[in-house]
């Protein structure tokens, strides 16, 4: 079993994000959107805790992605109840195609 | 009738007038003002709301408080010893530019006095009258607005202590004299009245104002008399005037007299009267043009009393005139404004008694205008034209008296023929109203029976103006005719020092005089005596527009008119008392005495024994008896065929007279249609070259813009529409990139990173 290094975080984190962000740019599907910033987020969240660990020291990083996890809680919470909104007037959660606030 | 006072005048050095100030004159001109004000603004809804009683009865309480308020100061003056009697009260100061320093002040003298009670008393006698004769206007709150504004402005002239007040009063008198000429403006015939009126007082008062500046400019500077007798001039500044002392130093206050230009009356009359200031002297030795200045005044001067005083030849106005109501013509047109121009030269005295030119032109136009008027009167057959022409004849007589040098008598006839002329004009409204507006003699007769208060009156009033002692017209007229007999200073201008001119005079008054009873007389006859000749039915010649559905037989007066004319009448007569002359009482007149301090011009009379004076008295109530005679002979229940016989034999001369010599003509063919081709000619000018050449600059003008319009329209606007469109169609290409889509926006950023990043590596 290597050792685990700072780098291993590092890239499962710019994997994590490079996903995130292509599934935020790439899906029309509004849940999938969602799911995108999630991952972009964890992705985030990877980056607080292993700089916590290799870098800073103590627990201030553990604590940021606490919160950035209850942010996101959150943040899917509002996200959903949207979409599920926007189902209900339209049928349809393709982001795209979500233009009435448009003008 | 030379008696001591006048040798001690010469005698006497006089000195500045002495001014008693007071505070409550400003009242006397102020309440017919604020009964003029509230009538002319809110009359038409108190008429309206509360009948006619409250018009009339503003208006006559305003007069009444008027003239109660100038018997307060008549008592306050009488109360003063006779050098101290000047009343002042100057309110504020109106402006002062340069020289010049109006105050808006009111003086009292006794002359100015004499006017304003003459004014109040014979004014509210008149507005009373006038609740009677108007009673059946329709726009009654106006005339009484206008007569309140008359008094106004005529208290106005008298009471103010200067030149600018006079003359603002002299204009409003003016003003109002036209609105009330003009009053029923829907007759063409007397509103034409009411301008010529207007029209031909403008040329006076021309000749007015250019007289008051050259005394002015004459004025111009001080002088100062040297020790050696020279006079030298020297110019003032105006914020230093210069004092000079007189000589006399009494112990109060300090007799200094401001000497220079001045409008204020006061202030003139003591430089000029002093004689120690130097400057009637120096008035007397300037020329203009090789024209004696003092007499180039006067003359002026007088072209402005001529004006307003209807002397010849200005006297056109007066008789059309009478177009107005009755009430105005005996207020306006016989007792107060066309008196201004004698109370004008009166209160001038000192400056016209220094120029024996100016003394005889003034006299000589007078005495030839009263010959003149009363020549014309003989023929006339309207009633208020015998008396317009009357009253003209009769200021004649006035100017004579002024003119010659008695001003008291110029004055006291002012006064006499207030009383007696406004009897006979209220008489003739009142046997006019009577009549139904028929103004013709020819068809009136047999009124003495119908109308007995009017007819006595009438009567009364006849025998004051014919000059028979038991009434005041002879004390007057006696008294100017002997003063114009005994004055032999006088001159004729261009002609110099006329010896008899002052007995020419006498002459052309005596003769006027008997004319002067000749033709009253004969309105009387014509009017009261015989058998009524009044057609029945006959409308045409109402002059004044109402009486309709009365009989047609006419009725005395109401109360208001009949109380009015006993009123004047008995003045008529009374006011004998205060002129009886010193050959009775072997004291002066009481007028005399009383005028004394306001007349300060000292003029020398030839000395006559009583007994001439006695004898001049005579013929001049003989001159009275004779036209008596002949109007009672020829007219008396018109009974007498004699004067149709000779109308047919004079036709000629009696159409000249009765055309009243052409005189209207005569300015119809020169001033009027001279003015109107004048006129024509500057239309023409106007039309044709003014019109071109302001038309021409208007095309040039169109020109330009037009050629202004098309840059507007094409360069500057089509510059800014490109602009317009090249930003419309930019923004257009442009809002494609806005999709408004997160995610195309994401494409963008993540593109941006990944080009920074590779820049980065790869600039590394």
């Amino acid at each position: 079993m290597a050792h685990l290094t700072l780098t291993h975080f590092l890239v499962i984190s710019a994997l994590l994000f490079g996903f995130g962000l292509l599934a935020v740019v790439t899906r029309r599907n509004a849940v999938a959107v969602l799911m995108g910033i999630e991952l972009i987020l964890n992705a985030a969240n990877l980056n607080l805790v292993a700089f916590g660990r290799y870098v800073a020291g103590g627990i201030s990083g553990q604590v940021f992605s606490l919160f950035v996890i209850v942010l996101a809680a959150a943040e899917a919470a509002v996200g959903l109840a949207i979409i599920l909104t926007l189902y209900q007037m339209s049928r349809n959660i393709d982001a795209s195609a979500a233009t009435t606030l448009k003008e | 009738m030379e008696h001591a006072e006048h040798a001690a005048h010469v005698a006497q050095q006089l000195g500045p007038l002495a001014t008693h100030a007071v505070s409550y004159l400003w009242l006397i001109p102020f309440f017919p003002l604020v009964g003029a004000v509230i009538n002319a603004t809110m009359g038409v809804r108190l008429q309206r709301k509360f009948g006619k009683g409250l018009v009339h009865s503003i208006s006559i309480g305003a007069m009444a408080l008027s003239f109660i308020t100038a018997c307060v100061a008549f008592a306050t003056l009488l109360g003063l010893d006779s050098e101290h009697r000047f009343l002042q009260d100057t309110l504020w100061n109106i402006f002062t530019a340069g020289k010049v320093s109006v105050d808006l002040g009111f003086a009292l003298d006794p002359l100015s006095m004499m006017m304003t009670l003459i004014i109040t008393f014979i004014g509210t006698l008149i507005h009373v009258f006038s609740t009677g004769y108007m009673a059946d206007e329709p726009s009654y709150w106006r005339f009484f607005a206008y007569l309140n504004l008359f008094i106004f402005s005529m208290l106005l002239l008298v009471m103010g202590d200067n030149f600018v007040l006079m003359f603002f009063g002299w204009e409003g008198v003016g003003l109002c004299s036209y609105l009330l000429i003009a009053f029923w403006y829907t007759d063409p015939q007397k509103a034409a009245a009411g301008m010529k009126a207007f029209v031909v007082n403008r040329f006076g008062d021309f000749g007015f104002i250019l007289g008051l500046f050259l005394l002015f400019w004459a004025l111009g500077g001080a002088w100062h008399k040297a020790p050696d007798g020279k006079t030298t001039y020297v110019e003032t500044d105006s914020h230093a005037a210069a004092y000079v002392a007189a000589a006399r130093g009494e112990g109060h206050g300090t007799p200094h007299v401001q000497v220079g230009p001045t409008l204020n009356f006061r202030q003139l009359r003591d430089q000029i009267v002093i004689t120690d200031t130097g400057v009637a002297e120096n008035l007397k030795s300037q020329t203009v043009f090789g024209f004696g200045l003092l007499a180039m005044v006067g003359i002026l001067l007088f072209v402005g009393a001529m004006g307003k005083s209807a002397q010849l030849p200005l006297h056109v106005w007066l008789p059309d005139a009478m177009a107005g109501p009755t009430p105005v013509s005996a207020l306006i047109h016989a007792a107060t404004m066309v008196t201004a121009g004698v109370y004008m030269v009166a209160r001038l005295n000192f400056i016209f008694a220094l120029s024996p030119t100016a003394m005889g032109w003034v006299a000589f136009i007078g005495a030839l205008t009263a010959l003149f008027a009363a020549s014309i009167g003989f023929f006339q057959y309207d009633i208020k034209k015998v008396l317009a022409y009357s009253t003209v004849s009769q200021l004649g007589f006035m100017f004579i008296g002024v003119g010659v040098g008695a001003y008291w008598a110029g004055a006291y006839h002012l006064l006499t023929h207030a009383f007696f002329k406004a009897t006979l004009f209220l008489g003739s409204g009142s046997v006019i109203l009577g009549c139904h507006h028929e103004q013709d003699m020819r068809k009136m007769g047999g009124l003495g029976k119908l109308m007995p208060v009017t007819k006595w009156t009438y009567l009364v009033a006849c025998f004051a103006i014919a000059g028979f002692p038991w009434a005041s017209g002879f004390y007057s007229k006696d008294e100017i005719l002997w003063k114009a007999f005994t004055q032999e200073g006088l001159a004729f201008p261009f002609l110099g020092m006329t010896p008899h001119l002052g007995q020419i005079i006498y002459l052309m008054g005596i003769i006027a005089a008997t004319g002067t009873s000749f033709y009253m007389f004969r309105s009387y006859y014509m009017t009261f005596t015989g058998e009524y000749r009044g057609g029945h039915g006959d409308e045409h010649g109402h002059g004044d527009d109402h009486g309709h559905g009365h009989t047609h037989v006419p009725h005395e007066s109401p109360r208001s008119i009949t109380f009015v004319l006993v009123a004047l009448a008995t003045g008529a007569v009374l006011a004998a008392v205060i002129g009886i002359p010193y050959a009775w009482t072997g004291h002066a007149p009481l007028l005399e005495a009383w005028l004394e301090p306001a007349l300060p011009a000292i003029v020398k009379f030839a000395e006559a024994s009583h007994s001439t004076e006695y004898l001049f008295q005579f013929i001049g109530v003989s001159a009275g008896a004779i036209g008596w005679f002949f109007a009672r002979m020829l007219y008396k229940d018109n009974e007498s065929k004699v004067p149709a016989q000779l109308l047919e034999r004079w036709k000629r001369a009696w159409t000249v007279v009765y055309n009243k010599y052409y005189v209207d003509e005569l300015y119809q063919g020169t001033v009027i249609r001279g003015s109107v081709g004048l006129a024509r000619a500057l239309s023409w000018f106007d039309k044709y070259l003014v019109d071109g050449l302001v038309n021409l600059a208007g095309s040039v003008t169109r020109a330009f813009a037009n050629i202004d319009g098309a840059i507007d329209r094409y360069l500057v606007d089509g510059a800014v529409n490109l602009v317009a469109n090249s930003t419309l169609s930019a923004g257009s290409i442009l809002r494609r990139v806005q999709t408004g889509r997160i995610q195309t926006y994401l494409y963008g950023a993540l593109v941006g990173a990944i080009a920074i990043v590779l820049i980065n590596f790869i600039l590394q």
